[in-house]
C-alpha cells in the first residue's frame, strides 16, 4: 500500500476504532487492572527500540541483542509504575499494534518483525504527524517509553559524556 | 543502601515518630486527631508543622511513600517513578502538557529546584482588586515570607551559576534584558544538581527535612502510602475523611480502609489532588467553581547548542532568571512570561527532545553542548488564559483539562522567539525549539522566519508545567472563589484549604514561597482559632 492511502484509510479507520471503542466503553465501564507487556508487545518494543533510539545502539549482534533486551525490560518496568487508567491506554495501544488488521490500516506495517527500518520510520513519521489526535499522542507514548528506557541506563551515558551520579551518594 | 550522609528521617524513626505505612497494615484503621491534614508537601508541611507546635493533634495523609535522603541515589530511573505523580508522566486530559509534581513525603518540595521567589506585587494587586484579598498587600505578607525564609534557609545563592543558568545571564545582558538571580532553600548545598532527583546530602530545606520532623518530633502521626478518597459530609460539616491503604508500589488500593476522624481538616494535596478529594466528596460549589481556574504556568522549552561544553545537568539548576517580559505589557495585556533554565539529566532530555531515529540520535550526541532554556507563561490574568478544570475519571482519579486559546499560543510563540533569540546572542551554534516540525536552526534570523512560520497547535508545540495552581480560589465574594480569604471551604464550616489551589491566578513565578509564606498566614490564624492562644512562631527545632 502507498504510505498516503494507508495514512488515509488509517484516519478512517481509527476514527471507525474510536467511535466503537467509546461505545463500547460506555457500555462496559472499564476493570481496572495492571497491565504487563506479553511476549507479542515485547517483540513490538524491541523492533522500536533501535527505531526510535537511532544509530546508538551497539552494533556486535549480542551486544545488540541484550541492549534491546535491557530497554524493554525497562519499557516494561516503567509501564508497571503508571497508574491503572494509563496503563489501560497503553494496554489498548499494544492491542491495536498487535492486531494485524488494525496494525496494517494504521501502520501499513505486516508483521513488525519483518518490518523494514523505512517501513518504521514512515509509520512513526505517519503518526507523529498525524492529524488524529489520539494518533499523535500514541506516538510521543512510544517516544517517551522508549527513548525514556534507553537513556535511564547507565550503558548509555558514556556516549553522552554524562558521568552520571557522584559514586560516593550513590552506591 | 548506603550513604555517607546522616538521615534524619531514619534517626526520626528510630527514636519513635510515629509513622505508619498503610501498605503495610493487615486490618481497617480507625484514628483521630484534632486536625487531619491531607498532603505534606508546601501547604501540608507548613500547617503540620504550626498547627503541631500549638498543642494539636495533628495526622498527616500522604499518598506517596516516606523516602529520605539514603533512598535518594540521583537517578532518573528511580526518583520519577518513586518520588513523581504518575511517574513524572502525569499529563492533561489531551496529553498535550506534561506535568511535573512530587507524591512523596514533602510533596514537591522533595523533587523542586529550589527557585524561591515571594508573590510578586503585580500579581498581589490584582488579587486585591478582582477578588477583595485586601489582607494580600506585599507589606501584610512580608513578615510570614521573612518568616518561612528564616525557617527554610531562603537566601541569595553565592556560588557562580553553572554554564546554563549564566547562558541566560550573558544573552540577556548582551540583548539588555533585565536578569537577577534566584535565592534558593538550601542549607550547605553540595551544587550536585540533582534537586529533581531528592536531595542526596538533605541541603534542600524540603519539608521532608524541616517542617515534617518538626511536626512528627511534637507527636504527629504520618500515614504514607494512603489516599484520601472522599469526606463524609454532614449538616455543614466534614465528619470524617475515609481513606484507602494502597499498595506498597502505590499503584492501587490494597483493600484496607482507614477512617480518620478531626475536630478541623485541612487539605493540602496540590492543585489537581484538592480540587478531586473535594469533588469526589461532592463539596457544596453553588457557583460551579471548584476545580475550575486551575493554572499551569505552560512552561515552553528552547535547546541550543554551543561549542563550548554546558553540561546543563551539573550544579543548582536555577540560579539565574529574567522578568523582563513579564514586564513589557500590563499584566493583563499579551501574556508575559518568566525566563528561567531546565536542569538537564538524560532521561528528561532524550523525552524532551522530538523526533526519532538518526535526528534524535545526533542532537543526543550533542547532550553536553547543550543548553535548555524555558519560559513559564503567566495564566490567569486574561479572560483568554482562564486556566482549565479538574475532573475525575470513572475510578474516581484526577483528570485537568486545559484548552490553550489563541491568546496563549501567541505568548508560546513569542517566547520561542525570546528563548532563540537570547541563546543566540549568548553563542548558540544552533537552536532548536521543543516542537515537532522544527528543526536546528543556525543563526537568530533563520529561527525567527522559521518560528514565525511553526504551528501553533497542542501535541505538535511541546508543553510542560511543574507549578499547579487554583481551583479552590479564595476571594472575599463567594461568587469569585469556593474559599474565602482564610482559606476556608464556603459551605463547609470545619475545612481549611492549604496549598496552592488557593491562589486565585497563577503566581508569576515559581510557587513554593508563595504558598510556603501564605500558608504560615492561615496556618497560624487557624492555630489560634483552634487553641485560643496565639500561634507559635516556627523555628528550626533540632530534628529528634
Amino acid at each position: 500500500m502507498q504510505r498516503r492511502s494507508f495514512l488515509k484509510a488509517g484516519v478512517l479507520g481509527a476514527m471507525a476504532l474510536a467511535a466503537g471503542g467509546a461505545l463500547y466503553r460506555q457500555l462496559n465501564p472499564p476493570q481496572l487492572e495492571r497491565y504487563a507487556l506479553d511476549a507479542g508487545a515485547r517483540t513490538i518494543v524491541a523492533v522500536l527500540v533501535p527505531a526510535i533510539a537511532g544509530p546508538v545502539l551497539p552494533q556486535e549482534a549480542a551486544a545488540r541483542r541484550a541492549a534491546i533486551d535491557g530497554a524493554v525490560q525497562r519499557v516494561a518496568g516503567a509501564i508497571a509504575g503508571l497508574p491503572l487508567t494509563t496503563q489501560k491506554e497503553v494496554a489498548d495501544l499494544f492491542a491495536l499494534l498487535s492486531l494485524a488488521p488494525a496494525r496494517r490500516l494504521l501502520t501499513g506495517i505486516g508483521d513488525w518483525q519483518s518490518a523494514t527500518p523505512q517501513q518504521l520510520a514512515e509509520f512513526l513519521q505517519g503518526w507523529r504527524s498525524h492529524r488524529l489526535a489520539m494518533l499523535q499522542t500514541a506516538y510521543q507514548a512510544l517516544h517517551d517509553l522508549v527513548l525514556g528506557a534507553w537513556y535511564a541506563d547507565p550503558s548509555s551515558w558514556t556516549a553522552l559524556g554524562y558521568p552520571g551520579p557522584l559514586q560516593e551518594l550513590s552506591a | 543502601m548506603t550513604s555517607p550522609i546522616p538521615d534524619p528521617i531514619a534517626a526520626g524513626l528510630e527514636a519513635g515518630w510515629k509513622v505508619i505505612d498503610a501498605s503495610t497494615v493487615r486490618q481497617d484503621l480507625m484514628l483521630e486527631a484534632d486536625v487531619v491534614i491531607v498532603g505534606s508537601g508546601a501547604g501540608g508541611g507548613v500547617t503540620a508543622e504550626i498547627l503541631s507546635q500549638a498543642g494539636l493533634k495533628v495526622i498527616i495523609v500522604e499518598e506517596g511513600a516516606l523516602k529520605s535522603s539514603r533512598d535518594f541515589k540521583m537517578r532518573e530511573a528511580d526518583a520519577y517513578p518513586n518520588l513523581y505523580q504518575e511517574s513524572a508522566a502525569r499529563k492533561t486530559k489531551d496529553k498535550a502538557i506534561n506535568i511535573l509534581q512530587g507524591r512523596t513525603v514533602g510533596g514537591s518540595t522533595t523533587v523542586n529546584w529550589t527557585s524561591s521567589f515571594r508573590t510578586p506585587p503585580d500579581t498581589l494587586a490584582w488579587w486585591q482588586q478582582r477578588y477583595g484579598l485586601k489582607d494580600y498587600t506585599v507589606q501584610d505578607l512580608a513578615p510570614w515570607f521573612a518568616m518561612m525564609e528564616e525557617r527554610l534557609h531562603i537566601n541569595d545563592w553565592l556560588t557562580p551559576p553553572n554554564a546554563n543558568n549564566s547562558l541566560l545571564g550573558e544573552g540577556a545582558k548582551k540583548l539588555g534584558i533585565s536578569y537577577g538571580h534566584i535565592r534558593r532553600n538550601v542549607n550547605g548545598c553540595w551544587n550536585l544538581g540533582a534537586c529533581g532527583m531528592g536531595c542526596p546530602t538533605n541541603a534542600k530545606q524540603s519539608m521532608l527535612v524541616t517542617t515534617i520532623p518538626a511536626a512528627l518530633a511534637q507527636g504527629a502521626t504520618l500515614l504514607t502510602r494512603t489516599r484520601a478518597e472522599r469526606f463524609a459530609l454532614q449538616g455543614g460539616r466534614a465528619e470524617r475523611l475515609d481513606c484507602s491503604a494502597l499498595t506498597a508500589d502505590g499503584i492501587e488500593a490494597s483493600g484496607r480502609r482507614i477512617t480518620l476522624r478531626a475536630r478541623h481538616f485541612v487539605v493540602s494535596g496540590g492543585a489537581i489532588n484538592s480540587p478531586a478529594l473535594l469533588l469526589r466528596s461532592g463539596a457544596p460549589d453553588p457557583q460551579r467553581l471548584l476545580g475550575k481556574r486551575t493554572f499551569l504556568h505552560p512552561v515552553t522549552v528552547s535547546a541550543a547548542t554551543y561549542a563550548q561544553p554546558v553540561e546543563a545537568f551539573a550544579g543548582a539548576p536555577q540560579t539565574v532568571y529574567s522578568d523582563h517580559f513579564l514586564h513589557t505589557a500590563p499584566v493583563d495585556g499579551p501574556i508575559g512570561y518568566k525566563l528561567e533554565v531546565a536542569p538537564m539529566h538524560p532521561l528528561i532530555s532524550a523525552t524532551a527532545l522530538a523526533g526519532f531515529g538518526t535526528a534524535h540520535a545526533d542532537l543526543m550526541r550533542r547532550y553536553a553542548h547543550m543548553q535548555g532554556m524555558l519560559a513559564l507563561l503567566r495564566d490567569g490574568f486574561h479572560e483568554q488564559a482562564p486556566g482549565g478544570s479538574v475532573g475525575l475519571h470513572s475510578d474516581g482519579s484526577p483528570v485537568l483539562d486545559y484548552p490553550v486559546s489563541d491568546y496563549v499560543w501567541d505568548g508560546v510563540r513569542r517566547s520561542l522567539l525570546t528563548m532563540a533569540e537570547i541563546q543566540f546572542a549568548a553563542g548558540a551554534q544552533t537552536v532548536l525549539p521543543t516542537h515537532e516540525q522544527a528543526t536546528g536552526y543556525a543563526s537568530w534570523e533563520q529561527a525567527r522566519k522559521a518560528i514565525a512560520e511553526l504551528p501553533m497547535r497542542k501535541l505538535q508545540t511541546r508543553i510542560l508545567s511543574a507549578h499547579v495552581m487554583g481551583g479552590c480560589a479564595m476571594s472575599a465574594d463567594e461568587r469569585g472563589g469556593v474559599t474565602d480569604p482564610q482559606g476556608r471551604y464556603r459551605g463547609i464550616a470545619n475545612l481549611s484549604v492549604h496549598d496552592g489551589s488557593l491562589f486565585p491566578t497563577s503566581i508569576g513565578a515559581n510557587p513554593q514561597l508563595s504558598i510556603f509564606g501564605i500558608v504560615a498566614k492561615l496556618a497560624s490564624g487557624l492555630a489560634e482559632e483552634l487553641t485560643g492562644r496565639p500561634a507559635p512562631n516556627p523555628a528550626p527545632q533540632p530534628l529528634v
